[in-house]
Parts: structure tokens; C-alpha cells; sequence
């Protein structure tokens, strides 16, 4: 039972990492970025080469995906979405897929379809015994992770200048360009944040669930996305909570009541929280006054 | 008086729509300037042209004798003008003294703590809500907001889009007080309102705008006795 807990909040907080990533383009662009799970993928490919093939050091291995992983998600932006900035938001979904699709298989060009088996970058480390319940490192990392991430990007958004002004073209572009703020500079810095945490997801994920394909990123992205709905899209805590809440309940239904149905368990969650709460649990409905 | 804003032969379209047609006028150092009209007469265009936020395609806009046209929107502000949107456009979602401090984005840190007394000076009001979200700001509260969220970049040259819009009669009379105040403490005023009769009465020269061309000029004075304009915009 607390096992089954500790992995489901450990899934829930690999999830969360991804939301922030979607939560926070569509915040600032507006858009659903649905290349942000392939991201992903490109993060687990990145570091399974650079641990198998250059014989880095794990942390190293992470760097570098994180360094290519924010090159990617900057430059998806400039090419692929910053044209279509005043486009209707149907044709920027169709790109995002587009781009979703290219980055899978660009991915099976490059590295094949043939699963890899992801390296167990702890496997020196012994699992933790905690009231009886074994935890494995990796489940513990995606925890301290995900909490550390969570402070650092809101003490962020709350204190610097930058993150400042992020929340401040969120609200209202034109008038962030009067202020003075740089608007596409903001929204390359989103991409790039999203994407280096994606970068960090991707090696989470893989070492958790240690196959590798080019669809790898697929579902969880889906996964993670719904958890940025079900937390409220736009919100940073609500893709902590939607992320957490989704990976338990998976990890339940998997153990309790079949693993087959697990995933449409979840997913049958989210449609029944946004029957009630249509703006998701910590969505924002703010009514302006004229 | 030297001229701080000069435009000319201003031409902006909406796509095919050829909203601003050959615009011209200048705001003196000092001067509070209007520019008056109905609804759809061009005068927001006109100033989100010189704002920054529109690209006008054919005309020249000066501030302080050098073109704005080629500098980037979101570096109009460094050049000295703040534009107060219409609709105030405050950020609800942060606090009151952060949207001060956006509108500070561009100076360094260490001056902001001054300017942020000064404007507090001019509404005491917002230095009792400083912590609030500013989507909790009455209306009044959030013109104040908004005006003072322009002025924290001191600029040489405000411009304000029509600060009225939607408040009280009593708020009115206390925008403008403020609006004229400002302009005493050093500040030149860009005006646009659809409230002609106030307008007038504060402005040292006001432009008449109709459909996109200007149709009339003179000062705030001359046009509040001006029969055409009495009929068109004072109510006869």
C-alpha cells in the first residue's frame, strides 16, 4: 500500500515535470505544444548515447541532454511556432502535432526501431527499506526533483524580474511590449525552460521504465498534459498536483483493479473533474472588471 | 518650445482597411495635446502607431528630432514615451506594486525605489493596495494603476488613451486633476479621449479626428467654442 503510494507519487512527480512544461507555453504562447513529449524522448536518447556510446558519467550524460534538449525546444520554437504567431491557434495545434511526429521519426532514422535498454544510472545504490516498503533510488530522485524544481520555479516567477515579466506577458502581450519586455525573448526562455525540464524527464522516465523507443515520449507526454488540464492549465502548483494526483491514481488502478484499464481509468478521471471543474482543480477564472 | 513628438502624413491600415489616412500633428514640450473624435475615428490607432504596438506604412514619426519607426516595440519606452492603453490593461494577476515595477522594466533596479514614492505621491491609494492583484483594483483604482504603471519609466512624453472610459463622473474629475498635475510636474501629455468637453478643457491644443484624417485644429480653448465641434461632440 505505501509502496504502491511512494510509486505512484514518483510516476505522479515525473508527470508534473512534463506538465510544467506545457503548462507553461501554453501560459505564455497560448499554444499546446504536443512536440513536448518527443522532447522527451530525444532527452532519454541523448543521454542513453552519451552514457553508452561517449562512456559519460551520468550527471554529465543529464547535462547534455539538457543542453540539447533546450537547444531543441528554442529552435522548434523559432521555426516551427514563432511564424505562426498570429495564425488561428487550430494551425498551430496541427504544427505542434506535425512537429510530434517528425521528432518520432527523426528519432527512428537515427537510432532504429529496436527498443534500447536504458542504462540503471543508481544501480551501485541499494533500494531504501522505509516502514516495509521498498523504494527505489530513482523513485526518490523524481521526488527530490520535482520538489526542487517546484520551489526554484516559483520563487522564480514570484521574485526575479524575468519571471516577473513572464507572468506579465502571460496576461497581456501588448501591454508587456509597452513595458518594455521583449515578448519573443520571453517566449524562447518558456521553451527553453520546458524543454530542459522535459530533458530531465526523459532520463527520470527511462531510468524508472528502462526501454527506449521512439514513441517513449508519447504517452507520457499525453499523460503529463492531461495532468496539466486536470491541475489547471496555465498554473505551476497545478501541475504539481494534477501531475501527483494522476501518477497515484495510475499506480492504483494498476495494482487494484487491472492494469489493462489503468490507463482508462485515468483518463476517465480527468473527463469527470472537468465536468465539474471545467477550468481544472487550480485553474484560474478571473473575472476582469471594465 | 521645442517639439518633442512630431508626425507626419501618418498612414496605417488593418490589413486592407485603411484606418489612419495622413495624419499630422506635433506635441510641444510641456503641452498637454488632444486628439478628439468618435468611436472608430482612428485616435487609439494613432497612438498605438506611435506606441510601437502598430507599423504605420507610409509617414514618419519623431520623438525629440529621431525616427521611432525602425526601433524595435519594445524598446519605444527607452526613448522617453509611455503609453497608458486604453481599457487600462493592467495585469490582473499581479500585484500592484509589481505592475509598478513593470513599469519600470527597462531602468535598473537601484532608481526604482524613488520613482516608486513619486507615483505613490500622486496616488496615495495604490501605496494602501501595493499588495493586492490588481484584478481586485475598482475601475478608478485600476486607471490610477495604469497611469501610474506609465509613469514609473519616467517618461518626457505620456500619452493616455482614453482615461475616462467607464468611470464615475467623480473619478473623472479626479483623473484629470491628476492628468493636469502631472503636466504641471514636468510631464508632456498625449491625450485621447471621447470625453471632448473635459479633454478641451485641460488641453493647451486639441486635433479633431474624423474617419482617419484630421479635420480641425486649434486650441483646447477655440475648440470648445468652435460651433462644429460644439454640434459633433459637446451635444450642440
Amino acid at each position: 500500500m505505501l509502496a504502491h503510494l511512494i510509486n505512484g507519487i514518483s510516476l505522479g512527480s515525473i508527470y508534473a515535470i512534463i506538465a510544467l512544461g506545457y503548462t507553461m507555453v501554453y501560459g505564455i504562447a497560448k499554444m499546446l505544444n504536443f512536440a513536448h513529449g518527443d522532447v522527451i524522448m530525444v532527452g532519454g536518447y541523448v543521454s542513453f548515447c552519451s552514457m553508452m556510446y561517449l562512456g559519460f558519467p551520468a550527471p554529465l550524460a543529464v547535462l547534455l541532454a539538457m543542453i540539447v534538449c533546450t537547444t531543441l525546444g528554442i529552435t522548434i520554437e523559432r521555426l516551427a511556432y514563432k511564424p505562426l504567431r498570429s495564425a488561428t491557434s487550430l494551425a498551430v495545434l496541427i504544427t505542434a502535432i506535425g512537429m510530434s511526429y517528425f521528432l518520432q521519426n527523426a528519432a527512428l532514422i537515427i537510432w532504429g526501431a529496436n527498443p534500447k535498454a536504458f542504462p540503471n544510472m543508481f544501480k551501485d545504490i541499494e533500494a531504501i527499506e522505509f516502514a516495509g516498503a521498498r523504494i527505489s533510488p530513482v523513485a526518490l530522485v523524481a521526488i527530490v526533483a520535482n520538489v526542487i524544481i517546484m520551489v526554484a520555479l516559483t520563487l522564480f516567477t514570484s521574485r526575479t524580474k524575468v519571471g516577473k515579466a513572464m507572468r506579465a506577458v502571460s496576461e497581456d502581450k501588448g501591454a508587456a511590449t509597452l513595458m518594455g519586455i521583449n515578448v519573443n525573448f520571453t517566449i524562447s526562455l518558456t521553451f527553453a525552460i520546458g524543454s530542459g525540464l522535459a530533458a530531465i524527464a526523459g532520463v527520470l522516465l527511462c531510468t524508472a521504465y528502462p526501454t527506449l523507443m521512439p514513441t517513449t515520449g508519447s504517452m507520457p507526454g499525453i499523460k503529463a498534459f492531461t495532468a496539466a488540464v486536470f491541475g489547471g492549465i496555465g498554473s505551476i502548483p497545478g501541475a504539481m498536483i494534477g501531475g501527483i494526483l494522476l501518477g497515484v491514481i495510475e499506480i492504483f488502478a494498476r495494482a487494484y483493479i487491472s492494469s489493462e484499464l489503468a490507463d482508462a481509468i485515468v483518463f476517465g478521471v480527468l473527463i469527470v473533474v472537468l465536468i465539474f471543474r471545467p477550468t481544472g482543480l487550480l485553474g484560474k477564472q478571473i473575472h476582469e472588471k471594465v | 518650445m521645442s517639439t518633442v513628438l512630431k508626425v507626419e502624413n501618418l498612414h496605417v491600415y488593418y490589413g486592407s482597411i485603411h484606418a489612419i489616412k495622413g495624419v499630422s500633428f506635433e506635441v510641444g514640450e510641456g503641452e498637454i495635446v488632444t486628439l478628439i473624435g468618435a468611436n472608430g475615428a482612428g485616435k487609439s490607432t494613432t497612438l498605438n502607431t506611435v506606441g510601437g504596438l502598430l507599423k504605420p506604412r507610409e509617414g514618419s514619426i519623431e520623438f525629440e528630432g529621431r525616427s521611432i519607426l525602425g526601433v524595435a516595440p519594445h524598446k519605444v519606452v527607452n526613448e522617453g514615451m509611455a503609453l497608458c492603453p486604453e481599457g487600462r490593461r493592467v495585469f490582473a494577476q499581479l500585484s500592484v506594486k509589481e505592475n509598478l515595477e513593470m513599469g519600470a522594466y527597462t531602468r535598473p533596479a537601484s532608481e526604482i525605489p524613488e520613482t516608486l514614492e513619486t507615483v505613490y505621491e500622486h496616488f496615495p491609494r495604490l501605496k494602501e493596495r501595493q499588495s493586492q492583484m490588481a484584478g481586485t483594483l475598482s475601475g478608478g483604482e485600476q486607471q490610477m494603476l495604469a497611469m501610474g504603471r506609465a509613469l514609473m519609466s519616467k517618461p518626457k512624453l505620456m500619452m493616455l488613451d482614453e482615461p475616462s472610459m467607464g468611470l464615475a463622473p467623480i473619478l473623472v474629475d479626479q483623473i484629470f486633476e491628476i492628468i493636469e498635475a502631472l503636466n504641471k510636474a514636468g510631464t508632456t501629455i498625449l491625450l485621447v479621449e471621447q470625453n471632448a468637453q473635459m479633454a478641451l478643457s485641460i488641453a493647451d491644443r486639441a486635433y479633431v479626428l474624423e474617419t482617419g484624417r484630421i479635420v480641425n485644429t486649434g486650441t483646447g480653448k477655440d475648440l470648445l467654442n468652435d460651433d462644429s465641434v460644439k454640434k459633433a461632440y459637446l451635444g450642440g
